[in-house]
Protein backbone atom coordinates (compact mmCIF):
# COMPACT_ATOMS: atom_id res chain seq x y z
CA UNK A 1 0.00 0.00 0.00
CA UNK A 2 1.06 3.18 -0.33
CA UNK A 3 2.69 4.91 2.13
CA UNK A 4 0.84 8.28 2.29
CA UNK A 5 -2.23 5.97 2.95
CA UNK A 6 -0.55 3.79 5.20
CA UNK A 7 0.46 6.83 7.58
CA UNK A 8 -3.49 8.27 6.92
CA UNK A 9 -4.68 5.02 8.49
CA UNK A 10 -2.58 5.09 11.24
CA UNK A 11 -3.02 9.05 12.27
CA UNK A 12 -6.63 7.57 12.18
CA UNK A 13 -6.09 4.89 14.30
CA UNK A 14 -4.76 7.50 17.02
CA UNK A 15 -7.43 9.64 16.36
CA UNK A 16 -9.51 6.78 17.62
CA UNK A 17 -7.76 6.70 20.94
CA UNK A 18 -8.22 10.20 21.68
CA UNK A 19 -10.20 11.18 24.77
CA UNK A 20 -8.73 7.82 26.32
CA UNK A 21 -6.43 6.80 28.41
CA UNK A 22 -3.23 3.92 27.33
CA UNK A 23 -1.59 2.48 30.45
CA UNK A 24 1.87 0.48 30.70
CA UNK A 25 1.50 -2.87 31.44
CA UNK A 26 4.00 -5.57 32.08
CA UNK A 27 1.84 -9.05 32.49
CA UNK A 28 -1.79 -10.08 30.68
CA UNK A 29 -3.31 -9.88 33.89
CA UNK A 30 -2.17 -6.42 34.50
CA UNK A 31 -3.37 -5.99 30.76
CA UNK A 32 -6.62 -6.75 31.83
CA UNK A 33 -6.85 -4.81 34.61
CA UNK A 34 -6.29 -2.03 32.55
CA UNK A 35 -8.81 -2.93 29.80
CA UNK A 36 -11.56 -3.30 32.35
CA UNK A 37 -10.92 -0.66 33.89
CA UNK A 38 -11.15 1.56 30.55
CA UNK A 39 -7.73 2.06 29.11
CA UNK A 40 -8.19 2.93 25.46
CA UNK A 41 -4.72 0.74 24.39
CA UNK A 42 -2.18 -0.68 26.38
CA UNK A 43 1.84 -0.71 26.32
CA UNK A 44 3.44 -3.90 27.02
CA UNK A 45 6.93 -3.85 28.70
CA UNK A 46 8.84 -5.99 30.75
CA UNK A 47 9.68 -3.08 33.14
CA UNK A 48 7.57 -0.11 33.78
CA UNK A 49 9.60 3.22 33.57
CA UNK A 50 9.91 3.67 37.89
CA UNK A 51 11.66 0.20 37.79
CA UNK A 52 13.70 0.95 35.01
CA UNK A 53 14.97 4.09 36.46
CA UNK A 54 16.08 2.38 39.96
CA UNK A 55 17.57 -1.11 37.90
CA UNK A 56 19.81 0.90 35.62
CA UNK A 57 21.74 -0.36 33.02
CA UNK A 58 20.43 -0.86 29.62
CA UNK A 59 17.36 -1.05 28.64
CA UNK A 60 15.94 -2.58 25.28
CA UNK A 61 12.60 -3.66 23.93
CA UNK A 62 10.72 -6.00 25.97
CA UNK A 63 10.50 -10.04 24.90
CA UNK A 64 8.51 -10.68 21.66
CA UNK A 65 6.43 -13.43 23.71
CA UNK A 66 5.78 -11.32 26.79
CA UNK A 67 4.06 -9.09 24.11
CA UNK A 68 2.05 -11.68 22.72
CA UNK A 69 0.81 -13.18 26.34
CA UNK A 70 -0.98 -9.45 26.34
CA UNK A 71 -1.67 -9.03 22.75
CA UNK A 72 -3.77 -12.20 23.20
CA UNK A 73 -4.65 -11.20 26.57
CA UNK A 74 -6.84 -8.47 25.86
CA UNK A 75 -9.37 -7.03 22.28
CA UNK A 76 -8.10 -3.03 22.43
CA UNK A 77 -4.88 -1.93 20.27
CA UNK A 78 -1.54 -3.04 22.31
CA UNK A 79 1.45 -0.76 21.61
CA UNK A 80 4.89 -1.64 22.10
CA UNK A 81 8.32 0.26 22.96
CA UNK A 82 11.90 0.38 20.77
CA UNK A 83 14.63 2.30 21.45
CA UNK A 84 15.57 5.41 19.65
CA UNK A 85 17.16 4.41 16.48
CA UNK A 86 16.97 1.00 16.74
CA UNK A 87 14.83 -0.14 13.30
CA UNK A 88 15.92 -3.55 13.96
CA UNK A 89 13.74 -3.74 17.24
CA UNK A 90 11.17 -1.78 15.50
CA UNK A 91 10.81 -4.53 12.61
CA UNK A 92 10.50 -7.16 15.17
CA UNK A 93 7.32 -5.80 16.49
CA UNK A 94 6.23 -5.20 13.43
CA UNK A 95 6.56 -9.04 12.71
CA UNK A 96 4.28 -9.58 15.82
CA UNK A 97 1.98 -7.32 14.39
CA UNK A 98 1.83 -4.45 17.03
CA UNK A 99 -0.21 -2.14 16.91
CA UNK A 100 1.93 1.26 17.37
CA UNK A 101 5.62 1.45 18.40
CA UNK A 102 7.00 4.08 20.89
CA UNK A 103 10.26 4.76 19.72
CA UNK A 104 10.81 5.67 23.34
CA UNK A 105 13.67 7.78 25.64
CA UNK A 106 12.65 5.70 28.03
CA UNK A 107 14.74 2.85 26.66
CA UNK A 108 19.05 3.44 26.43
CA UNK A 109 18.53 5.18 23.00
CA UNK A 110 20.30 2.48 20.20
CA UNK A 111 21.34 5.65 18.11
CA UNK A 112 22.59 9.35 19.14
CA UNK A 113 22.40 10.85 16.05
CA UNK A 114 19.74 9.47 13.95
CA UNK A 115 15.87 8.28 14.84
CA UNK A 116 14.65 5.55 12.92
CA UNK A 117 12.94 5.90 9.47
CA UNK A 118 9.47 5.82 10.28
CA UNK A 119 8.28 6.33 6.76
CA UNK A 120 9.62 2.76 5.74
CA UNK A 121 7.29 0.96 8.56
CA UNK A 122 3.28 0.10 7.26
CA UNK A 123 2.63 0.01 11.43
CA UNK A 124 2.47 3.25 12.97
CA UNK A 125 4.86 5.06 15.55
CA UNK A 126 4.24 7.58 18.57
CA UNK A 127 7.41 9.29 19.53
CA UNK A 128 7.76 11.80 22.89
CA UNK A 129 8.52 15.51 22.05
CA UNK A 130 9.74 18.38 24.67
CA UNK A 131 9.02 20.96 21.92
CA UNK A 132 7.03 21.80 18.39
CA UNK A 133 10.16 21.39 16.68
CA UNK A 134 10.92 17.66 17.74
CA UNK A 135 7.35 16.97 17.42
CA UNK A 136 7.70 18.27 13.71
CA UNK A 137 11.04 16.42 13.29
CA UNK A 138 9.29 13.16 14.53
CA UNK A 139 5.94 13.66 12.38
CA UNK A 140 8.24 14.25 9.51
CA UNK A 141 10.41 11.18 9.76
CA UNK A 142 6.79 9.20 9.80
CA UNK A 143 5.80 9.45 13.46
CA UNK A 144 1.37 9.30 13.16
CA UNK A 145 0.93 10.74 16.95
CA UNK A 146 2.95 12.70 19.40
CA UNK A 147 3.16 12.75 22.87
CA UNK A 148 4.70 14.68 25.53
CA UNK A 149 8.86 13.28 26.59
CA UNK A 150 7.77 14.17 30.47
CA UNK A 151 9.84 12.36 32.56
CA UNK A 152 9.11 9.21 32.80
CA UNK A 153 8.96 6.62 36.05
CA UNK A 154 9.16 9.84 38.39
CA UNK A 155 5.00 10.66 39.32
CA UNK A 156 6.45 14.19 38.38
CA UNK A 157 4.12 15.85 36.11
CA UNK A 158 5.94 18.99 35.67
CA UNK A 159 7.94 18.03 32.58
CA UNK A 160 5.06 17.06 30.63
CA UNK A 161 3.30 20.66 31.94
CA UNK A 162 6.31 22.12 30.95
CA UNK A 163 6.78 20.34 27.47
CA UNK A 164 2.94 21.03 26.59
CA UNK A 165 2.85 24.46 27.27
CA UNK A 166 6.09 25.12 24.91
CA UNK A 167 4.57 23.40 22.01
CA UNK A 168 1.45 25.42 22.50
CA UNK A 169 2.77 28.58 22.83
CA UNK A 170 5.03 28.01 20.14
CA UNK A 171 2.47 26.86 17.84
CA UNK A 172 0.44 30.04 18.80
CA UNK A 173 3.49 32.09 17.43
CA UNK A 174 3.10 30.50 13.84
CA UNK A 175 -0.44 30.78 14.07
CA UNK A 176 0.24 34.55 14.49
CA UNK A 177 3.17 34.81 12.07
CA UNK A 178 2.94 36.32 8.81
CA UNK A 179 3.34 34.10 5.87
CA UNK A 180 6.70 35.72 4.92
CA UNK A 181 7.78 34.68 8.16
CA UNK A 182 7.62 31.16 8.35
CA UNK A 183 10.46 30.07 5.76
CA UNK A 184 12.95 31.74 8.90
CA UNK A 185 10.35 30.13 11.45
CA UNK A 186 10.81 26.69 9.44
CA UNK A 187 14.82 26.81 9.65
CA UNK A 188 14.79 27.99 13.33
CA UNK A 189 12.83 25.04 14.43
CA UNK A 190 15.15 22.71 12.14
CA UNK A 191 11.86 21.50 10.58
CA UNK A 192 10.29 21.27 6.78
CA UNK A 193 8.38 24.17 5.69
CA UNK A 194 5.15 22.09 4.54
CA UNK A 195 4.83 21.25 8.43
CA UNK A 196 4.91 24.84 9.67
CA UNK A 197 2.78 26.22 7.45
CA UNK A 198 0.00 23.24 8.07
CA UNK A 199 0.86 24.39 11.81
CA UNK A 200 0.24 28.04 11.03
CA UNK A 201 -2.96 27.26 9.06
CA UNK A 202 -4.20 24.75 11.60
CA UNK A 203 -3.32 25.68 14.57
CA UNK A 204 -2.76 22.38 15.84
CA UNK A 205 -0.23 19.11 14.75
CA UNK A 206 -1.09 17.46 12.13
CA UNK A 207 -1.60 14.42 14.45
CA UNK A 208 -3.10 13.52 17.53
CA UNK A 209 -0.78 14.53 20.61
CA UNK A 210 -1.19 12.72 24.06
CA UNK A 211 -0.03 13.78 27.39
CA UNK A 212 2.82 11.63 28.63
CA UNK A 213 5.44 10.99 31.39
CA UNK A 214 4.57 11.86 35.03
CA UNK A 215 0.87 11.76 35.24
CA UNK A 216 -0.21 9.84 38.61
CA UNK A 217 -3.66 11.44 39.84
CA UNK A 218 -6.98 12.24 38.65
CA UNK A 219 -6.52 16.03 38.65
CA UNK A 220 -2.73 15.39 36.94
CA UNK A 221 -4.82 13.67 33.83
CA UNK A 222 -6.93 16.51 34.05
CA UNK A 223 -4.58 19.41 33.76
CA UNK A 224 -2.93 18.09 30.70
CA UNK A 225 -6.35 17.60 29.03
CA UNK A 226 -6.83 21.20 29.95
CA UNK A 227 -3.57 22.59 28.66
CA UNK A 228 -4.61 20.85 25.69
CA UNK A 229 -3.42 16.98 25.56
CA UNK A 230 -5.75 14.77 23.55
CA UNK A 231 -5.54 11.79 25.97
CA UNK A 232 -3.08 10.74 28.39
CA UNK A 233 -0.85 8.00 28.52
CA UNK A 234 0.03 6.68 32.02
CA UNK A 235 3.39 4.45 32.95
CA UNK A 236 3.96 3.72 36.32
CA UNK A 237 1.23 5.77 37.75
CA UNK A 238 -0.92 3.17 37.90
CA UNK A 239 0.41 -0.24 38.78
CA UNK A 240 2.74 1.25 41.62
CA UNK A 241 0.17 2.57 43.05
CA UNK A 242 -2.04 1.31 46.27
CA UNK A 243 -4.83 0.57 44.14
CA UNK A 244 -4.25 0.52 40.89
CA UNK A 245 -7.62 -1.21 39.69
CA UNK A 246 -9.56 2.06 41.07
CA UNK A 247 -6.71 4.31 40.14
CA UNK A 248 -7.20 3.32 36.69
CA UNK A 249 -11.09 3.68 36.90
CA UNK A 250 -10.91 7.33 38.28
CA UNK A 251 -7.76 8.31 35.39
CA UNK A 252 -10.08 6.84 33.01
CA UNK A 253 -13.82 9.42 34.03
CA UNK A 254 -10.97 12.04 35.04
CA UNK A 255 -10.23 12.49 30.98
CA UNK A 256 -13.47 11.97 30.14
CA UNK A 257 -14.87 14.43 32.15
CA UNK A 258 -11.62 16.95 32.46
CA UNK A 259 -13.18 19.79 33.33
CA UNK A 260 -16.26 18.56 35.72
CA UNK A 261 -13.81 19.44 39.45
CA UNK A 262 -16.79 18.07 41.55
CA UNK A 263 -16.82 14.67 39.75
CA UNK A 264 -12.81 14.50 39.93
CA UNK A 265 -12.89 15.54 43.19
CA UNK A 266 -15.38 12.18 43.89
CA UNK A 267 -13.03 10.39 41.71
CA UNK A 268 -9.88 11.00 43.66
CA UNK A 269 -11.24 10.42 46.79
CA UNK A 270 -9.81 7.16 48.53
CA UNK A 271 -7.73 6.17 46.15
CA UNK A 272 -5.19 4.60 48.61
CA UNK A 273 -1.04 5.90 47.94
CA UNK A 274 -0.16 7.18 44.82
CA UNK A 275 3.20 6.54 43.51
CA UNK A 276 5.46 7.67 45.69
CA UNK A 277 7.73 9.97 43.47
CA UNK A 278 10.28 11.37 42.39
CA UNK A 279 11.29 15.24 42.54
CA UNK A 280 12.85 16.44 38.56
CA UNK A 281 15.67 17.59 41.19
CA UNK A 282 16.56 14.35 42.93
CA UNK A 283 16.88 12.52 39.93
CA UNK A 284 20.32 11.23 37.90
CA UNK A 285 18.83 10.43 34.64
CA UNK A 286 16.94 12.90 32.39
CA UNK A 287 15.27 10.17 30.09
CA UNK A 288 13.37 13.82 28.40
CA UNK A 289 17.01 14.65 27.04
CA UNK A 290 17.47 11.72 25.29
CA UNK A 291 16.92 12.21 21.13
CA UNK A 292 16.16 15.92 19.94
CA UNK B 1 -31.25 20.40 14.56
CA UNK B 2 -29.71 19.43 17.49
CA UNK B 3 -27.90 16.21 17.60
CA UNK B 4 -26.52 14.54 20.18
CA UNK B 5 -22.84 13.59 20.28
CA UNK B 6 -21.63 10.65 22.51
CA UNK B 7 -18.06 12.06 23.48
CA UNK B 8 -17.30 9.55 26.81
CA UNK B 9 -13.80 8.82 24.32
CA UNK B 10 -12.96 8.71 20.75
CA UNK B 11 -13.03 10.53 17.33
CA UNK B 12 -16.57 12.73 18.52
CA UNK B 13 -15.33 16.21 17.43
CA UNK B 14 -14.52 14.93 13.82
CA UNK B 15 -18.60 14.07 13.52
CA UNK B 16 -19.39 17.69 15.53
CA UNK B 17 -17.17 19.52 12.59
CA UNK B 18 -19.06 18.00 9.55
CA UNK B 19 -22.82 18.11 11.91
CA UNK B 20 -21.63 21.80 12.34
CA UNK B 21 -20.49 22.80 8.63
CA UNK B 22 -24.14 21.38 7.65
CA UNK B 23 -26.29 23.76 9.69
CA UNK B 24 -26.79 21.49 12.85
CA UNK B 25 -26.40 22.10 16.54
CA UNK B 26 -24.59 19.83 18.55
CA UNK B 27 -24.31 18.79 22.38
CA UNK B 28 -21.66 16.82 23.69
CA UNK B 29 -22.84 13.98 26.16
CA UNK B 30 -20.28 13.39 28.87
CA UNK B 31 -22.03 12.56 31.65
CA UNK B 32 -26.07 12.28 32.73
CA UNK B 33 -26.42 15.93 33.30
CA UNK B 34 -26.12 16.78 29.39
CA UNK B 35 -28.80 14.73 28.46
CA UNK B 36 -31.52 17.65 29.94
CA UNK B 37 -33.28 19.09 26.77
CA UNK B 38 -34.63 17.51 23.56
CA UNK B 39 -32.06 15.82 20.80
CA UNK B 40 -33.43 15.40 17.32
CA UNK B 41 -30.81 13.09 16.59
CA UNK B 42 -27.87 10.75 17.98
CA UNK B 43 -24.18 10.14 17.33
CA UNK B 44 -22.29 7.19 17.93
CA UNK B 45 -18.52 7.78 17.14
CA UNK B 46 -15.53 5.70 16.83
CA UNK B 47 -13.40 5.27 19.70
CA UNK B 48 -12.97 1.53 21.88
CA UNK B 49 -16.11 0.27 21.97
CA UNK B 50 -15.16 -1.19 25.40
CA UNK B 51 -13.87 2.31 26.99
CA UNK B 52 -17.37 3.52 25.63
CA UNK B 53 -19.79 0.95 26.64
CA UNK B 54 -17.75 0.78 30.25
CA UNK B 55 -18.64 4.79 31.05
CA UNK B 56 -22.01 4.72 29.18
CA UNK B 57 -23.16 2.52 32.17
CA UNK B 58 -20.65 3.98 34.71
CA UNK B 59 -21.48 7.58 33.79
CA UNK B 60 -25.19 6.50 33.92
CA UNK B 61 -26.18 7.40 30.71
CA UNK B 62 -26.90 3.98 29.26
CA UNK B 63 -31.22 3.39 29.78
CA UNK B 64 -31.63 7.20 28.80
CA UNK B 65 -29.72 6.81 25.55
CA UNK B 66 -31.34 3.35 24.72
CA UNK B 67 -34.41 4.86 25.47
CA UNK B 68 -34.15 7.54 22.90
CA UNK B 69 -33.10 4.28 20.21
CA UNK B 70 -35.92 2.81 20.87
CA UNK B 71 -38.60 5.20 21.18
CA UNK B 72 -37.38 6.18 17.28
CA UNK B 73 -34.60 9.12 17.68
CA UNK B 74 -32.91 8.94 14.54
CA UNK B 75 -29.15 7.24 15.58
CA UNK B 76 -26.05 6.54 13.42
CA UNK B 77 -23.11 4.64 14.87
CA UNK B 78 -19.61 4.48 13.28
CA UNK B 79 -17.24 1.42 13.70
CA UNK B 80 -17.03 1.61 17.78
CA UNK B 81 -20.81 2.65 17.74
CA UNK B 82 -22.32 -0.21 15.75
CA UNK B 83 -20.47 -2.35 18.17
CA UNK B 84 -22.63 -0.52 20.44
CA UNK B 85 -26.05 -0.79 18.75
CA UNK B 86 -25.23 -4.49 17.74
CA UNK B 87 -27.61 -6.90 19.32
CA UNK B 88 -24.74 -9.78 19.24
CA UNK B 89 -21.30 -9.87 19.20
CA UNK B 90 -19.38 -12.86 17.63
CA UNK B 91 -15.94 -12.45 19.30
CA UNK B 92 -16.72 -10.91 22.66
CA UNK B 93 -19.25 -11.52 25.74
CA UNK B 94 -20.40 -8.12 26.15
CA UNK B 95 -23.35 -6.54 24.53
CA UNK B 96 -24.06 -2.88 24.68
CA UNK B 97 -27.76 -1.53 23.42
CA UNK B 98 -28.26 -4.17 21.25
CA UNK B 99 -31.14 -2.36 19.30
CA UNK B 100 -29.86 -3.17 16.38
CA UNK B 101 -30.90 -7.07 15.08
CA UNK B 102 -27.29 -7.77 13.89
CA UNK B 103 -24.27 -9.42 14.40
CA UNK B 104 -21.16 -7.88 14.73
CA UNK B 105 -17.50 -9.26 14.52
CA UNK B 106 -14.99 -6.83 16.53
CA UNK B 107 -11.84 -6.46 15.24
CA UNK B 108 -12.35 -8.22 12.05
CA UNK B 109 -9.58 -7.62 9.61
CA UNK B 110 -7.26 -7.97 12.64
CA UNK B 111 -4.90 -5.88 14.53
CA UNK B 112 -3.83 -2.49 12.79
CA UNK B 113 -1.68 -3.88 9.95
CA UNK B 114 -4.94 -5.14 8.49
CA UNK B 115 -6.55 -1.10 8.35
CA UNK B 116 -7.73 -0.34 5.01
CA UNK B 117 -9.22 1.99 2.32
CA UNK B 118 -11.61 1.32 0.23
CA UNK B 119 -15.12 2.96 -1.80
CA UNK B 120 -18.39 1.81 -2.44
CA UNK B 121 -21.32 2.53 -3.38
CA UNK B 122 -24.14 3.76 -0.28
CA UNK B 123 -27.29 2.82 -0.61
CA UNK B 124 -29.88 5.91 0.05
CA UNK B 125 -27.21 8.59 -0.23
CA UNK B 126 -28.19 12.23 -1.02
CA UNK B 127 -26.57 13.06 -4.25
CA UNK B 128 -26.11 9.32 -4.54
CA UNK B 129 -23.57 9.24 -7.63
CA UNK B 130 -20.26 8.84 -6.84
CA UNK B 131 -18.62 6.07 -4.75
CA UNK B 132 -18.31 6.47 -1.00
CA UNK B 133 -14.30 6.69 0.51
CA UNK B 134 -14.47 4.63 2.95
CA UNK B 135 -11.89 3.70 6.12
CA UNK B 136 -11.53 0.68 8.53
CA UNK B 137 -9.21 0.88 10.99
CA UNK B 138 -9.12 -2.14 12.99
CA UNK B 139 -12.63 -2.32 11.96
CA UNK B 140 -15.79 -4.29 12.73
CA UNK B 141 -17.92 -6.13 9.91
CA UNK B 142 -21.71 -7.13 10.34
CA UNK B 143 -21.67 -10.83 10.14
CA UNK B 144 -25.19 -11.59 10.43
CA UNK B 145 -28.60 -9.87 9.62
CA UNK B 146 -31.57 -11.39 12.05
CA UNK B 147 -34.08 -9.10 10.59
CA UNK B 148 -34.20 -9.30 6.79
CA UNK B 149 -37.80 -7.23 6.52
CA UNK B 150 -36.34 -4.25 8.84
CA UNK B 151 -32.75 -4.60 8.58
CA UNK B 152 -31.13 -3.31 4.74
CA UNK B 153 -27.63 -3.59 3.79
CA UNK B 154 -26.73 -0.17 2.39
CA UNK B 155 -22.78 -0.78 1.78
CA UNK B 156 -20.89 -3.85 0.85
CA UNK B 157 -17.54 -4.47 -0.05
CA UNK B 158 -16.09 -7.79 -1.95
CA UNK B 159 -12.93 -7.81 0.24
CA UNK B 160 -14.15 -10.32 3.86
CA UNK B 161 -12.28 -10.49 6.40
CA UNK B 162 -9.92 -13.77 5.61
CA UNK B 163 -9.27 -11.88 2.27
CA UNK B 164 -11.21 -14.32 -0.08
CA UNK B 165 -13.49 -12.58 -2.13
CA UNK B 166 -17.26 -12.28 -1.23
CA UNK B 167 -20.02 -9.91 -0.31
CA UNK B 168 -18.83 -8.28 3.02
CA UNK B 169 -21.75 -6.14 5.01
CA UNK B 170 -20.00 -3.46 6.35
CA UNK B 171 -23.31 -0.69 6.56
CA UNK B 172 -26.71 -1.36 7.42
CA UNK B 173 -29.95 0.87 8.10
CA UNK B 174 -32.71 -0.35 10.11
CA UNK B 175 -35.70 2.32 10.58
CA UNK B 176 -33.79 5.07 12.57
CA UNK B 177 -30.52 3.72 12.69
CA UNK B 178 -27.68 3.57 10.79
CA UNK B 179 -24.94 1.06 11.58
CA UNK B 180 -21.54 1.63 9.43
CA UNK B 181 -18.42 -0.54 9.89
CA UNK B 182 -16.23 2.62 8.17
CA UNK B 183 -15.82 6.38 9.42
CA UNK B 184 -17.02 9.31 7.54
CA UNK B 185 -16.45 11.58 9.73
CA UNK B 186 -12.86 10.92 9.03
CA UNK B 187 -13.57 11.88 4.99
CA UNK B 188 -14.26 15.12 3.51
CA UNK B 189 -18.11 13.41 2.15
CA UNK B 190 -20.31 14.63 3.93
CA UNK B 191 -23.08 12.67 2.62
CA UNK B 192 -23.37 9.71 4.89
CA UNK B 193 -23.96 12.85 7.76
CA UNK B 194 -26.64 14.62 5.09
CA UNK B 195 -28.19 11.10 4.95
CA UNK B 196 -28.27 10.93 8.76
CA UNK B 197 -29.76 14.35 9.19
CA UNK B 198 -32.53 14.02 6.36
CA UNK B 199 -33.59 11.57 9.24
CA UNK B 200 -33.90 14.12 12.01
Amino acid sequence: MAAESRWELNKELAQMLKGGVIMDVTTPEQAKIAEEAGACAVMALERIPADIRAAGGVSRMSDPKMIRGIQEAVSIPVMAKCRIGHFAEAQILEAIEIDYIDESEVLSPADDVYHIDKTQFQVPFVCGAKDLGEALRRINEGASMIRTKGEPGTGDVVQAVRHMRKMNSQIAKLVSMREDELFQAAKELMVPYDLVKFVHENGKLPVVNFAAGGVATPADASLMMQLGAEGVFVGSGIFKSGNPQKRANAIVKAVTNYTDAKLIAELSEDLGEAMVGINEQEIQLLMAERGI
Amino acid sequence: MRIAVLAVQGAFIEHEHILQRLGAECVELRKVSDLRGGFDGLILPGGESTVQGKLLRELHMFDALKEMITSGTPVMGTCAGLILLAEHLSNDTNAYFGTLPITVQRNAYGRQLGSFSASAYVQGLPEGGEEFPLEFIRAPYISGIYDDENVTPIVTIPKMPDGSEGQNVVGVRCQNQIGLAFHPELTKDNRCHKMFLDLC
